[in-house]
């Protein structure tokens, strides 16, 4: 789960980490007050979305009168911003965060975060800032530091020193560097944050580090004990499919093609959507089931898949083993009954009771085309794909 | 021989008297798995499915051998029954939770490692199907009919894809030494090259299948393993072509997030390393026949 910039700084103020003064926004007025309280002459209006590379995106502004204030805000708020992160589809600005203007000396790059080859945390950090550390790993991976943590002991001191000296940071503000480092740290461990990136860490006019952005990601299999974290999370900000999914207790990517899919088990709906693709089809959406997929559960299923408008066909694809291909059957049956379906439905099931299973299918008296083998179902999901696209092309016609 | 469990081999159930431990340990014993009892504390002392409950997994360990272990404990006290299991002794253990968080998973980690290589105790998963040696003995939640008796070692990330590969080997009567599931979370027990490892090691298995997924560095590093220290052939397969970067694909681990964590990435990479790639999903029982038969 990612929360805000302004909750990450938020936590991090908390931690003893600099932040400039900001406050939060929901309309242009809010805004303006917002500025006025800060006082001062600049002020950054930042939209609040979970991605990174906003300023890129325009979702950055300065502003150095109140009325610039009530402009940017009032073009940031309700505005679709696409970043490399947010993909094609981009992410609504409903909240802005607005921020005293810093005085920037130096930008610099900081993160902490999981490494799973080293199955520790790593702290990563550069001079040069600003930049995303992608670029930066391709074209001077030289410039970047990268300290292992070991877990056993958590960060030590002089672990921090030597980031803060790779960091370029002069002997002056070396103590509240470390603690500034210390303090990432400790809120990473305790709040079972899985990526805390800082980007830029700047040093102001003034000589002090800041914090001037903050990207928070929460590991979701911890949120049972971090209730307060999970009251941040932000549903506008997450895929309105993806969500009703994950409340009914499945798990749902929503994609760009228009074969529909429901499959148990990540690995293997992956790969059926690897076979779609290489059947030269293009999947609508990733569909884990789980392994109970009850006649309930596969209702609320073909639901989901079914109220994205865009499928053309959908794929059934179920591994039965603590399951039965025969209970998953009559899911399948009753779900279609229930559920008036506009377009071909390919189903594959394997495993425990397979034969009652496809028996069951077969007489539904459904028009349910099956398929024996993963290959099989792929074929005859894209080829009725094919059926539907070219019967709406000859209608246009 | 296989890996890790055969006939013998003493099995003790952590979360044996919940409703999904009674149900797997049930579908165990039918199967012909050697269950000697299982764990809940507070109520050791009682007898279940006909076997005796402990308190602790140090009496599981002294008073009826257990040897391997498997834990159906819910996620928040998932990290601690494994390090139970580590400290009282277990050789081999077998995590199945879904949802142990990942600074948890940091934990037992570290935790294992303060032992001797040669006392440590080998886990596989969390988030995993399981592992089985087919006709001989299942500690998982696997179907274990699907699995015929054989010479190829499976390994991989997913459960029901595992089965899809026992299933597509079964049809051409290719059985299976050990399968291994490692699971799909970011830091797990063993990674495909310790699994590697071990199938190397093995006089039965002659051939091993890798089934990986996008995210992470294993499938890249066993690959490493198998062109510096095989003999026997590595296939695999590797899923999520189609997924797109930086978004979870159910597993918590099966996320691309920096470069060579793809799956046409991660195909690029083996196949340099030597490494046989199933060219698709359906294709996996294929190819293996095909190299078994140039062997």
């Amino acid at each position: 789960m990612d929360i805000h910039e302004y909750q990450a700084k938020a936590i991090l103020s908390g931690y003893g980490v600099k932040i400039a003064e900001g406050g939060l926004a929901y309309s242009p007025e809010d805004a303006v007050q917002r500025a006025r309280e800060i006082g001062g002459h600049v002020w950054a209006v930042k939209a609040q979305i979970h991605s990174g590379a906003r300023g890129k995106a325009g979702g950055i502004k300065i502003c150095k009168t109140h009325d610039e204030v009530q402009v940017a805000a009032s073009e940031l708020l309700g505005k679709r911003l696409v970043t490399h992160q947010t993909g094609p589809a981009g992410k609504v600005c409903s909240r802005l965060y607005v921020e005293a203007g810093t005085e920037i000396a130096k930008e610099l790059y900081f993160c902490l975060l999981v490494d799973r080859s080293s199955e520790r945390i790593v702290m990563v950090g550069s001079a040069q800032g600003g930049m995303e550390i992608e670029e930066l790993a391709l074209n001077n991976p030289e410039a970047i530091t990268k300290i292992y943590i070991e877990p056993a002991v958590g960060l030590q001191d002089f672990q921090a020193r030597e980031m803060a000296f790779a960091l370029g940071l002069e002997a002056e503000i070396l103590s509240h560097a470390v603690k500034t480092i210390k303090g990432c740290y400790r809120a990473l461990r305790d709040l079972d944050v899985s990526m805390l990136e800082i980007n830029p860490l700047v040093v102001t006019g003034n000589g002090e580090l800041v914090a001037l952005d903050a990207k928070m990601g929460i590991d979701d299999n911890a949120l049972f004990r971090q209730l307060k974290i999970s009251e941040l999370r932000d549903k506008t900000q997450e895929d309105p499919r993806e969500m009703a999914a994950a409340d009914r207790g499945l798990s749902y990517v929503g994609l760009d093609g228009d074969i529909g899919c429901m499959i148990n088990g990540a690995g293997l709906a992956m790969a059926t959507m690897d076979m779609i693709k290489l059947a030269g089809g293009e999947p609508a959406n990733f569909l884990d089931v789980g392994g109970g997929a009850s006649a309930e559960r596969t209702e609320k299923a073909f639901r989901l898949v079914l109220a994205d408008k865009g499928v053309k066909a959908m794929l059934v694809n179920i591994f039965a083993g603590i399951n039965r291909c025969d209970w998953i059957a009559e899911g399948v049956v009753q779900a279609v009954r229930k559920i008036d379906m506009q377009v071909p439905l390919i189903v594959r099931l394997s495993g425990t009771n397979v034969e009652e299973g496809r028996r069951i299918i077969a007489e539904s008296g459904l028009p349910i085309i099956t398929a024996d083998t993963l290959a099989e179902a792929a074929e005859k999901a894209v080829q009725a794909r094919n059926e539907v696209v070219a019967k709406a092309a000859a209608l246009e016609i | 021989m296989a890996i890790f469990i055969n006939e013998t081999t003493r099995i003790v159930v952590q979360g044996f008297t919940g409703k999904i431990g009674s149900f797997h340990a049930q579908d165990m014993i039918n199967y012909g798995s050697n269950v000697v009892g299982g764990i809940t504390p507070g109520k050791g002392g009682q007898t279940h499915l006909g076997l005796p409950v402990f308190n602790t997994c140090k009496e599981a360990v002294q008073q009826a051998g257990a040897e391997a272990s498997i834990i159906f404990v819910p996620p928040a006290f998932a990290a601690d029954s494994i390090m139970e299991s580590a400290d009282a002794g277990i050789k081999y253990c077998v995590a199945i939770t879904d949802g142990i968080p990942t600074q948890d998973m940091m934990t037992v980690k570290n935790f294992l490692r303060r032992f001797p290589k040669d006392q440590r105790m080998i886990l596989t998963g969390p988030n995993c199907a399981g592992t089985i040696s087919p006709g001989r003995a299942m500690l998982g939640i696997m179907p274990g009919h699907i699995y015929l008796p054989g010479h190829v070692g499976i390994v991989g990330r997913s459960g029901t894809l595992g089965y899809e590969a026992a299933d597509q080997m079964k049809r051409l009567g290719i059985g299976v030494s050990t399968s291994v599931g490692i699971g799909g979370d970011p830091i797990n027990g063993s990674s495909h090259r310790d699994i590697l490892e071990k199938f190397e090691q093995d006089p039965e298995t002659k051939v091993i299948l890798m089934i990986g997924e996008i995210g992470g560095p294993q499938e890249v590093e066993a690959g490493l393993f198998a062109k510096e220290h095989m003999t026997k052939p590595v296939i695999a397969y590797i899923a999520g072509l189609t997924a797109p970067e930086g978004r979870r694909m159910g597993h918590a681990g099966a996320i691309i997030s920096s470069a060579g964590e793809s799956a046409a990435e991660k195909v690029a990479l083996l196949k340099d390393l030597g490494v046989v790639i199933c060219p698709t999903p359906a294709a996996m029982g294929d190819t293996v026949a095909a190299v078994l038969a140039a062997m």
